[in-house]
């Protein structure tokens, strides 16, 4: 699929290096692949009682409550990040300032800082401000306020990609501003940022991993406490980490069809927002294959 | 008034106790509670927990001995859930096997225990709590219902440090929020400190080589050797003397009373014997006499809020208020 | 804010470790990342397929995971780095993979009669990659890039994980012993505003003078 932009069809001489080069690859890996196995037998680690606990039912429904733990959180996030998002891009986009003015505060303050910082200080700060809950809400809470501001610069980045003639044409057939945005702009834009949206809720379903932070039972650290009572802290995390990949792959390809389908039907341009990893790899992508 | 009640109940359910069925816990063997709940004065933590229902305790989920889950049953284990039962064994008028039932149990580890308690999240805390001076500024303590000590672990082939001096210069591991960095320094000693969130993190940490010793309650290494497979020895070395209360809100002398009286009783009935056999026993440690509780006048509401780690001792910090630290 | 100020000495501190964290981390991401961008487009399905697994397992992967996996898991398989050097070996490897994925992008921009050009010219595919290909792929993607290094920067908190002295950790430290959240959140989030700010700025800057007018 690359090859053709870096290389022709190879010769025979080419085609010979490379199968040199592959064997030579593949002889490395396989040497770091037994003296890995090697050095975790030394350890220890290869003992059954290491990783039978990994195989028994009871232990393996502690991992997936904390999977459903991680899932409550990420969506309930979510769904307020959303909300909180659609009026936070109205607003800064907003003729007046004194909306606009707010706004723009809220998102550069909360996009510039580490979640890590946001959630351990709603966690530890709050109750002393009276405000006393179940760790749920503060790591809710944390994931909420950066992700409002992130995919509120996901809107505003949406409704700004459309045409301009939009907007003029709305206007020119006598509708006012907020009538502009509720039947024409809004609906179009939506459809644009889905892909956006989607690539956000992969890395908000990592975020949620923070909450070993606040001793919240996500999948984290539930496998930390699994870990510390197996005594098997390679075998716990690593199985977490491939629970993770596996969501997270399966998401990021829903939203690498959806954005090749958006850009496809509707000429959609890629969302990036700075400071945020996912939506800067899937703009680079989309910029690069799509509408230059 | 308190003690009257108590011999009321006694004399009740000795005639109760003839007539009705036993479990197979030996812990009831000498049990003193009545099936009637008894009464508390209007508006106390008693009568509030009582009518809440249960007893909210926060504990260690991860130290085998005081306080130990297991993540697949759900099931607790350890010296501070006995006492945690024997406790709501009074409140609620049951028989300390069915108090479980009484009781919601919270993690608690070693940096979250004072902010539990100023936050409310938990009714007590029975977490190899050490009583100290610092830490009275935010709680309360009931207790000691067990004097424990500090002491050293080592890894199991470790032949450099035999002394306290030892230490000097070494890696050290403990917990946030505990009271061997201060202990430490309280006996001129000068090592690496390494802090993590739980001890489990520290023994990992030791038997990967990271530090060269891990210093905390001899109650909880014990534990952890038990746990780790003879990977770890202990070095006899007393650091200091750890008095392990219960913790409650700052203020509530009641409360502290009433919970100082239950230890009391136990100490008497010798249920408390049978609690710390079972559990710490069980790791190889002699049962001691039952401790001397401490009823030391209240000096009011917390002055300051505490949030997580605050009893960590270092030399660093600058605020001049008294009462803080 | 008095707490701020008496212990203004800590938040130098734990900046001064941030900015170090950031700054060594991105170097050695930036390395892996066109290392396995070429991996990721080169013609020898093995290197191919290692680069493809690389960047599929991190990208997908929280950064606290993979924090806690190197620092608390690997040293039982034998390694076993300094919390500072396993941050920045863990912070490089996942910055990495999204600096990899870009540059491939970037890479896929450029026209592909540079490529036929180069292999006119007689240039080898590490050549053609290194003369031709990689200097306009990667004036392509300064925009991503640039975000990619205001993310790490926020990531690198993380590291108080494990208990790596910067900015987050210190913070955390500070409030156990003075027990006033408040005034140090002020202080921690005008220490990370102080940095990403600027940054965000600067890498508009830098965008405006090297992109590629089509």
């Amino acid at each position: 699929m690359t090859a053709p932009v870096l290389a022709d069809t190879l010769g025979p001489r080419a085609r010979r290096r490379v199968l040199l080069a592959s064997l030579a690859t593949g002889a490395v890996l396989l040497v770091a692949l037994v003296l890995a196995v090697r050095k975790l037998d030394a350890n220890g680690q290869l003992d059954s009682a290491k990783w039978r606990p990994l195989t028994q039912w009871s232990v393996l429904k502690f991992f997936l409550g904390g999977l459903g733990n991680t899932i409550r959180a990420a969506g309930t996030a979510m769904v307020f990040a959303v909300t909180i998002a659609a009026v936070l891009a109205l607003a800064r986009l907003a003729r007046t300032r004194a909306l606009r003015w707010p706004a723009t505060l809220y998102v550069e303050f909360f996009r510039g800082l580490p979640l890590y910082i946001l959630i351990l200080f709603s966690w530890l700060g709050l109750p002393i401000l009276g405000l006393k809950w179940e760790t749920f809400w503060y790591l809710v809470l944390g994931l909420t306020v950066y992700n409002s501001a992130v995919l509120a610069e996901i809107f505003r980045a949406g409704i700004l990609s459309l045409d301009k003639g939009q907007s003029e044409a709305a206007y020119a057939v006598g509708l006012g501003y907020w009538q502009a945005m509720a039947t024409v702009i809004v609906p179009q834009a939506v459809r644009r940022m889905v892909p956006a949206i989607v690539s956000q809720l992969v890395t908000l379903l990592k975020d949620t991993s923070l909450g070993v932070v606040i001793f919240y039972e996500e999948l984290l650290r539930r496998a930390r406490i699994s870990a510390e009572f197996f005594q098997n802290p390679v075998h716990s995390v690593l199985l977490v980490a491939l629970i993770y990949i596996a969501v997270n792959a399966t998401l990021s390809q829903v939203a690498t069809r959806l954005e090749a389908r958006q850009r496809r039907r509707y000429g959609a341009a890629p969302i990036a927002v700075a400071g945020v990893e996912d939506l800067a790899v899937t703009s680079a992508k989309a910029g690069a294959t799509g509408a230059a | 008034m308190k003690k009257a009640l108590c011999a009321v109940l006694i004399g009740v359910s000795l005639i109760a106790a003839g007539c009705g069925s036993d479990d197979d816990d030996a812990t009831t063997t000498a049990t003193t509670v009545a099936d009637k709940a008894p009464k508390f004065a209007a508006g106390s933590t008693m009568a509030k927990i009582q009518e809440n229902g249960k007893l909210v305790v926060g504990t260690k989920f991860n130290q085998l001995g005081s306080g130990l889950k297991d993540p697949t049953t759900g099931d607790l284990e350890g010296f501070d859930i006995e006492i945690a039962k024997l406790v709501a064994a009074e409140l609620f008028g049951v028989s300390p096997s069915k108090a479980e039932d009484k009781i919601e149990f919270k993690e608690t580890p070693t940096p979250v225990r004072e902010f539990s308690i100023q936050k409310g999240d938990v009714d007590i805390v029975i977490a190899t709590y050490t009583i100290n001076d610092t830490r009275k500024a935010f709680v309360d303590f009931a207790g000691p219902y067990v004097v424990d000590g500090q002491t050293v672990m080592v890894a199991a082939d470790n032949t450099t440090i035999k002394t306290l001096e030892d230490l000097n210069g070494k890696k050290v591991c403990t917990a946030r929020g505990s009271t061997t960095p201060k202990n430490l320094t309280d006996k001129k000693i000068t090592a690496n400190i390494t802090l993590f969130d739980t001890y489990p993190e520290c023994a990992t940490a030791l038997r990967q080589g990271r530090v060269e010793a891990v210093v905390t309650d001899r109650g909880i290494l014990l534990g952890l050797v038990e746990q780790g497979a003879r990977a770890f020895k202990l070095v006899d070395i007393d650091v200091s003397e750890e008095p392990l209360g219960i913790g409650l809100k700052k203020g509530d002398d009641a409360f502290r009373d009433f919970l100082n009286d239950r230890l009391e009783e136990i100490f008497e009935s010798g249920e408390w014997a049978t609690a710390f056999a079972g559990t710490i026993g069980a790791l190889g440690v002699e049962t001691p006499v039952p401790p001397t509780v401490n009823r030391y006048a209240g000096t009011g509401a917390a002055t300051s809020v505490a949030t997580t780690g605050t009893t960590a001792a270092t030399t660093t910090s600058t605020v001049a208020t008294a009462t803080s630290r | 804010m008095d707490v701020v100020l008496d212990n203004l000495d800590l938040f130098v501190g734990g900046l001064r470790t941030t900015v170090s964290l950031t700054l060594l981390s991105y170097a050695a991401a930036f390395v892996i990342g066109i290392v396995v961008a070429a991996f990721r487009v080169s013609p020898v399905p093995p290197l191919r397929g290692a680069g493809a697994l690389f960047v599929g397992t991190i990208r997908n992967t929280p950064l606290a995971v993979l924090m806690v996996l190197f620092f608390f898991g690997l040293p039982d398989a034998g390694v076993i780095y300094s919390s500072f050097t396993s941050a920045v070996i863990v912070l490089a490897a996942y910055t990495g993979s999204f600096i990899a994925e870009t540059v491939r992008a970037g890479v896929n921009t450029v026209a592909v009669g540079q490529g036929e050009a180069a292999r006119a010219l007689g240039l080898t595919f590490p050549q053609t990659l290194r003369i031709v290909v990689l200097p306009q792929a990667l004036r392509a993607v300064v925009a991503p890039l640039g975000s990619l290094f205001i993310a790490l920067i926020k990531n690198s908190s993380l590291a108080a994980i494990i208990s790596v002295p910067e900015l987050a950790g210190t913070a955390e430290q500070l409030i156990s012993d003075t027990a006033q959240p408040l005034p140090i959140f002020i202080g921690v989030a005008v220490a990370y505003l102080v940095l990403t700010l600027p940054a965000g700025a600067l890498v508009n800057a830098l965008e405006r003078r090297v992109a590629i007018v089509r």
